[in-house]
């Protein structure tokens, strides 16, 4: 039997602050395929608000600083796309020119994965063991569509949740409005986007809409407490590893903890 | 053109506010979405057909000078001149002389971005010529004095009853109780009204989609014909093309052909593609006496130089316009430049400045939807977050949110820190918004509550339960 491979957690920052439950429950996941998980506590934050701002310094530094956190891993791992995609694509433009540090990043990159991609792709895992019997839509967070091609895994595994009923979109792939600082920066177009793709998970009549990206889910949470719809958002890795069991993004709770 | 782009918040809100080009915009990105598939879905070879349209481009790029010297060559061979302008002014001067030297006194115009981005028409109106549009969206906007909202479908921001209401306030000599509901009913109207125009015409002026080095050629696609009325029928027949419009052979022209109009507007080829080559020969039937061809570079060579280079291989052909929800949001206009959309966010602080441009390509998501249908592979969200980079050293953003970001970006540099902030932040939203499960307001947070509430944190932070239920397992 080969060594388990060593998967450092990025957790990303919202996750790291706002719903810590996505981080258990894709270490858990993790662990079912077959890894060891290990969280670096001096994680922070990809850079990528710094770098979509034209803040290269910043992001570059932010860089440096995840890099030697986890290239002691075999494999890292982030429960998002789009912050999976700043390793994967962006570490090494952002330090092509730094001679310490450029092949030390397409390192970490060439081995950094997106949650679900990782544990279909990668670890060619499916072993679900999680019920959801209920009508679920599915909304593709753009990064991870379009910089990391994934547009299946998340569908193959949803399949092998008992009782899940996947109720497409009509436009899944269509941009939710998030767009990290774009959401506070313009902030009415953002709304018409956020919109249209609420407009769309209500016609499915799905009672949970999950994605692989917090930013497009607390945006789309957001907007549809604000509009009083009574769909739930959950991120992915919580159906998957069935721990879905506390409040949905934004669901009062009773005030512990 | 009034260069607003400064403005384009406030355009935006104008725009959404704007019931009409709602529901146009609304149309606009339906057909798109489902034509998508369809195109690329009838071709198996779409995917190596844009590869080869890049590197076609790419080569041609990288040896511009010999490629644009030949076409020049060519073109004179075949009886017809060449005239080299840096910018603007020279090639709006350059038109006016030729048209004066023939006493012209009426212009037909084929549609052209490019004489848009040197504002041809109000120049030539002020020098004391009739300048008629004759394709039939830009004739549209022509009446209502509107600019293009979008690259190959100029008029598309306007509804069809929009649009009758225009024939009515200016073709004035009809019945006014017409019938004008059907599209076919406007078209013919436009018809009898522009053949007038190409009849009296001195000169014709067009763009080109295509410039050929081995032949001296130009390429020009429409859907209407009237491009072709406008370049045959007028005593002297001047094109004005930007530098990057040059291939170098024939096959490489049909090659991108192949991909222009699936990406345009999802037709395997267009209703016309005409291919022509200097004036009118001995032999030919008809065509223009003179022949003259307006090589423009307003900047361009600027951009070969430098990390801008990929957008030089845009082919106008709008895609990433149609693909875009932002667009889709808020039209073309909004932008406030001669381009809209993805490709304006790239060119036009290119063209006019990014100290005037700076907001557009900080209005993107970054969805990725442009770059995934360009069909030359632009890495447009790239080459927009170049313009940020350029904006943040100039310091041409906001304060407030630079400032905001400046402070995020800090502690993301100091961990303990970080964290320290982060389990204050937490316990404060927790004590206000755990109730309720989301937060309406919040200090400074203005831009996420205007239309959203903001999900209450599930309480502390991932790494201090980690730390805390899994210690030990926390790397080296």
């Amino acid at each position: 039997m080969t060594a388990r491979p060593q998967v450092g957690l990025f957790a990303t920052c919202l996750v790291d602050l706002y719903r810590p439950s996505v981080g258990f429950a894709a270490a858990s996941l993790l662990e079912k395929a077959g890894c060891d998980v290990a969280v670096p506590t001096a994680q922070v934050c990809c850079g990528q608000p710094a770098y979509n701002a034209g803040d290269r310094k910043s992001a570059a530094a932010i860089a440096r600083q995840t890099i030697s956190l986890f290239e002691e891993f075999d494999y890292v791992v982030a429960p998002s796309g789009s912050c999976a995609g700043m390793l994967r694509h962006h570490y090494p433009d952002l330090l092509a020119d730094d001679a310490d540090f450029a092949t030390r990043a397409s390192a970490v990159a060439d081995r950094t994965w997106e949650l679900v991609s990782f544990l279909t792709d990668i670890r060619g895992w499916s072993g679900i063991d999680a019920s959801w019997p209920k009508g679920v839509t599915y909304h593709d967070a753009c990064s991870g569509l379009r910089e990391l091609g994934i547009k299946v895994q998340p569908r193959q595994l949803l399949e092998k949740v008992a009782g899940l009923e996947l109720r497409e979109l009509d436009a899944p792939d269509v941009c939710c409005g998030f767009g990290g600082t774009f959401c506070v920066k313009y902030p009415e177009v953002s709304e018409a986007m956020v919109d249209d793709k609420i407009d769309d998970i209500v016609a499915t009549g799905a009672a949970t809409v999950l994605s692989g990206d917090l930013g497009c889910l607390m945006n789309i949470a957001g907007r549809l407490s604000r509009r009083g719809e009574a769909v739930e958002a959950r991120h992915i890795a919580e159906i998957l590893a069935g721990t879905a069991t506390g409040p949905a993004i934004g669901g009062a709770d009773d005030g512990q903890g | 053109m009034n260069q607003t782009s400064l403005d384009f918040s406030k355009n935006a809100a104008r725009a959404q506010a704007d019931a009409d080009l709602q529901s146009a915009l609304a149309k606009l990105q339906r057909d798109t979405r489902l034509a998508r598939p369809v195109i690329t879905g009838r071709l198996p070879e779409f995917e190596d057909l844009r590869d080869r349209a890049v590197a076609i481009k790419d080569h041609t790029l990288a040896h511009l000078d010999h490629y644009l010297e030949t076409f020049e060559a060519n073109v004179t061979d075949a009886g017809g001149h060449v005239h080299w302008c840096n910018d603007a002014g020279d090639a709006r001067e350059t038109i006016l002389q030729i048209c004066n030297n023939v006493n012209a006194k009426t212009v037909g115009k084929g549609k052209s971005m490019v004489s848009e981005e040197i504002a041809l028409n109000d120049y030539l109106i002020a020098n004391g010529l009739e300048v008629v549009e004759t394709d039939l969206g830009e004739y549209i906007l022509q009446l209502r004095e509107e600019t293009p909202s979008h690259v190959v479908m100029p008029a598309i921001h306007l509804k069809k009853e929009q649009i009758a209401d225009t024939f009515r306030d200016h073709h004035t000599t009809l019945d006014p109780d017409r019938p004008l509901d059907a599209p076919s009913d406007m078209t013919e109207e436009a018809r009898t009204k522009l053949r007038e125009k190409f009849l009296s015409a001195d000169v014709g002026i067009t763009g080109a989609n295509m410039l050929i080095a081995e032949t001296g050629s130009i390429v020009v696609v429409t859907n209407e014909g009237n491009g072709d009325l406008t370049q045959t029928l007028p005593r002297v027949h001047i094109v004005i093309a930007a530098i990057e419009k040059v291939v170098p052979r024939v096959d490489d022209a049909l090659s991108i052909l192949r991909i222009l109009a699936r990406s345009a507007t999802g037709q395997e080829i267009t209703c016309y593609t005409t291919v022509a080559t200097g004036p009118k020969r001995p032999d030919d039937l008809d065509g223009p006496e003179e022949f003259h061809l307006i090589l423009l570079d307003n900047g361009r060579t600027k951009l070969l130089e430098g990390e801008f280079r990929d957008v030089l291989r845009c082919i106008r052909c709008g895609a990433c316009q149609s693909a875009c929800p932002v667009y889709g949001a808020v039209g073309g206009h909004a932008y406030g430049g001669v381009y809209g959309g993805p490709i304006g966010a790239v060119l036009t602080p290119a063209l006019d400045g990014i100290d005037k441009a700076w907001p557009l390509p900080e209005a993107s998501s970054f969805c990725g939807n442009c770059e995934a249908v360009c069909p030359m592979r632009i890495p447009l969200p790239g080459l927009m977050r170049r313009w940020r980079d350029i904006a943040h050293t100039q310091k041409l953003n906001k304060t407030g949110a630079r400032r905001g970001l400046a402070l995020w970006a800090w502690a993301a540099q100091h961990p303990a820190l970080y964290r320290f902030g982060a389990r204050i932040s937490l316990r404060l939203l927790r004590t206000v918004g755990r109730r309720r499960g989301y937060l309406r307001r919040l200090p400074l947070a203005g831009g996420w509550t205007a239309a959203r509430d903001l999900p209450t944190p599930e309480g502390g932070t991932f790494i201090d339960r980690w730390q805390k239920e899994m210690p030990g397992k926390t790397g080296s």
